[in-house]
């Protein structure tokens, strides 16, 4: 029965790798049957942010560092690629070569700057060129960005295969290939060397300065990576959706990712990735739910909460701080934790008080 | 020279409306460690309440003003006491509890008010302009700057003189030795919360001036200037952050103005970023 559990990933794989085949209706979870184009689309989305929340994890919960700016990476990646296609004329395989280069350059550049400063101050200063970012593709420059609107990904120069509703499936695989590669690439690096070091900056910084390591070096290693992953992130993006707009480079994508990793547990392994799928789900269906004729019966009260995506994901958000801490990732231990704590209590005579356990995060 | 004069007014008035945002985060961060992300939204709450009195209950604007600031100073404490204190040994999940406040927050204001901005009741006196060296400058930025003036004032001498500001001027430097004196740093943080949230609402409110409507989405928008402004300054800093203001604003207001295509919010990053470069802790070498 163990050693079955311990194959659980495998398993998972293998039934998403065959989802697009099923015809499998999933009521209440999604619209259509698992393997119509509109369900796929919705997986496809939500692979992709447990993706990114996993590569956005590396900083978070592997190395301690909390970036408000990880938005900025995932936009240089979409618009980047997108900007080859459109103004460089650069087939797409170049142009997502392109664009995640310019993430790469640009992680290099940013995250040799903010690392100067550290804690809190990195934080804001993540933020601050985010927010920079975000307001230069609003701005549009040169026509380039095509501002509010964004530009759409010219349909000649994608492979024909990922191009359309029949060929969602591909989309979808592509999808699934990109959590891989994240999933793989932050197993690797946090079980490297440089994870051990991670790990020791998060728990103590000065200390890893003690033992003759510079954590400044470490720590950007660290940025760059989740910023490449995120680059890349942003390229299978304007696959899925057809383009580039400017939401994807606001600090409302950096906070979904902050969300995502926090629901889900952040420093797990698969936490990010439970949060990110878990998330975008939820924000679909409360999109829908938002719009539906039931909240739109209800008296004001509860009307204009309901009818607000953003206010039920903050209300969420500080639910999940204040009764989960560790994220759902951390349930179990939490559970199982209480759970011999009030065995012992039996066994002693305890009255039942407060459960014990759940390492804050 | 006018045009130079007039820049430096707005500017001025801009840097006037950072510094009632960044004060009350600089200290809250300076005594507690907690990037308070609902402070935009502490904002937004007081703004919207100044509008709401101005104009929905027909206060005048003299009343309207300390009411909305009230709200807002009301608004801090329940969330220093609700949602901050009980995390008192999780600094990192203060800060996370505030990004979702500071979420719900205005989309609930844009779920009760529309997304639309609604313009603001500007009283006949502040409406005009007056004549300053050949410039014909809007009132309202003399009186930001007066706002500002007045608080650096009294932040500072709530600092130097009162017992209050002691315990938190101690507690910005070691916490942990002015709790073990046995003094409650908990009822300073409450304070330090409340004078914040008054702070970030009356900058709310007079914000609604400057820009002459208020709009869910301003308090957020100026958080992210309010950053730069705490960063720069120094942590914790108030005159650090008095300082920054003002260059924040002035430099804001001119890149806008000679390089167009609202270059300005670029150049402030440009500025932090250069800043950073040489000076890595911010204008007083305060530690982050």
């Amino acid at each position: 029965m163990h050693a079955a559990l311990r194959w659980w990933p495998i398993a998972l794989l293998i039934t998403l790798l065959v989802a697009p085949y099923s015809a499998l209706p999933v009521p209440g979870l999604l619209d259509g049957p698992l393997g119509s184009s509109g369900s796929l689309q919705l997986i496809a989305l939500c692979l992709l942010y447990g993706a990114l929340a996993t590569g956005y994890d590396l900083l978070l919960g592997r190395t301690g560092l909390l970036s408000f700016g990880h938005a900025l990476y995932f936009a240089t990646g979409l618009y980047a690629t997108d900007l080859g296609m459109l103004e460089l004329r650069l087939p797409f395989a170049a142009a997502a070569a392109f664009g995640v280069a310019c993430t790469v350059l640009l992680a290099v550049l940013l995250g040799s700057v903010s690392l100067r400063v550290t804690g809190i101050g990195f934080s804001m200063v993540t933020l601050a060129f985010a927010q920079a970012g975000a307001i230069l593709v609003q701005r549009n420059p040169g026509g380039v960005t095509g501002g509010e609107e964004g530009r759409s990904a010219p349909a000649d120069l994608l492979p024909s295969g990922l191009l359309g509703i029949e060929n969602t499936a591909n989309l979808y695989w592509v999808a699934v290939g990109y959590l891989l590669l994240t999933v793989a690439a932050v197993h690797w690096a946090v079980n490297s060397p440089a994870g051990r070091v991670w790990e020791g900056i998060k728990e103590n910084e000065r200390r890893v300065a003690v033992l003759g390591l510079r954590p400044y070096g470490y720590k950007l290693v660290a940025f760059v990576l989740s910023g490449a992953l995120a680059g890349l992130g942003g390229v299978v993006y304007l696959l899925l959706t057809g383009g580039a707009t400017p939401q994807a480079a606001g600090s409302d994508t950096t906070l979904a990712l902050l969300v995502m990793v926090v629901l889900g547990g952040s420093g797990t392994r698969w936490g990010p990735l439970l949060g990110g799928v878990l998330y975008t789900w939820a924000d679909h269906r409360l999109g829908d739910l938002a719009n539906s004729s039931a909240v739109a019966d209800l008296p004001a009260v509860l009307r204009v909460p309901l009818s607000q995506p953003l206010f039920l994901l903050g209300a969420l958000f500080v639910a999940v701080v204040y009764l989960l801490p560790g994220g759902l990732a951390g349930l179990p231990a939490r559970i199982r934790a209480s759970r011999s704590a009030r065995s012992v209590r039996t066994l002693v005579g305890v009255p039942a008080g407060r459960p014990t356990g759940g390492n804050p995060a | 020279m006018d045009t130079v004069v007039l820049l430096s007014c707005t500017g001025l008035g801009l840097g006037a409306l950072y510094f009632l945002v960044a004060s009350g985060l600089s200290l809250i961060f300076g005594l507690m460690d907690v990037l308070n992300f609902a402070h935009g939204a502490l904002l937004s709450i007081g703004s919207y309440a100044t509008w709401w009195a101005g104009t929905e209950a027909g206060f005048s604007f003299w009343l309207a003003v300390p009411f909305g600031t009230l709200v807002g100073t009301a608004a801090a404490v329940l969330l220093e006491l609700f949602l901050i204190r009980p995390l008192y040994s999780r600094p990192r999940d203060q800060i996370l509890a505030t990004v979702g406040v500071g979420l719900a927050v205005p989309a609930l204001l844009m779920g009760i008010w529309g997304a639309d901005a609604r313009p603001f009741p500007q009283p006949a006196l502040l409406a005009g302009t007056w004549h300053v060296l050949g410039a014909t400058v809007p009132v309202n930025r003399f009186v930001l700057v007066a706002a500002a003036g007045l608080l650096l004032l009294t932040l500072r001498l709530f600092l130097a003189r009162t017992r209050y500001g002691l315990i938190v001027r101690a507690g910005v430097e070691d916490r942990a030795m002015v709790t073990a004196l046995g003094i409650d740093v908990q009822r300073a943080f409450t304070l330090v919360f409340a004078l914040g949230g008054a702070a970030a609402a009356l900058g709310g409110a007079l914000g609604g001036l400057y820009f002459g409507s208020v709009n869910p989405g301003q308090g957020t928008s100026l958080l992210i200037f309010a950053f730069v402004v705490v960063v720069m300054g120094g942590m914790g800093s108030v005159t650090g952050a008095a300082v920054a203001s003002v260059g924040v604003g002035l430099v804001q207001q001119f890149a806008n103005y000679y390089t167009g295509a609202g270059l300005g919010d670029l150049s402030v990053v440009v500025l932090l970023a250069v800043l950073l470069l040489v000076r890595p802790r911010g204008l007083t070498g305060r530690l982050a």
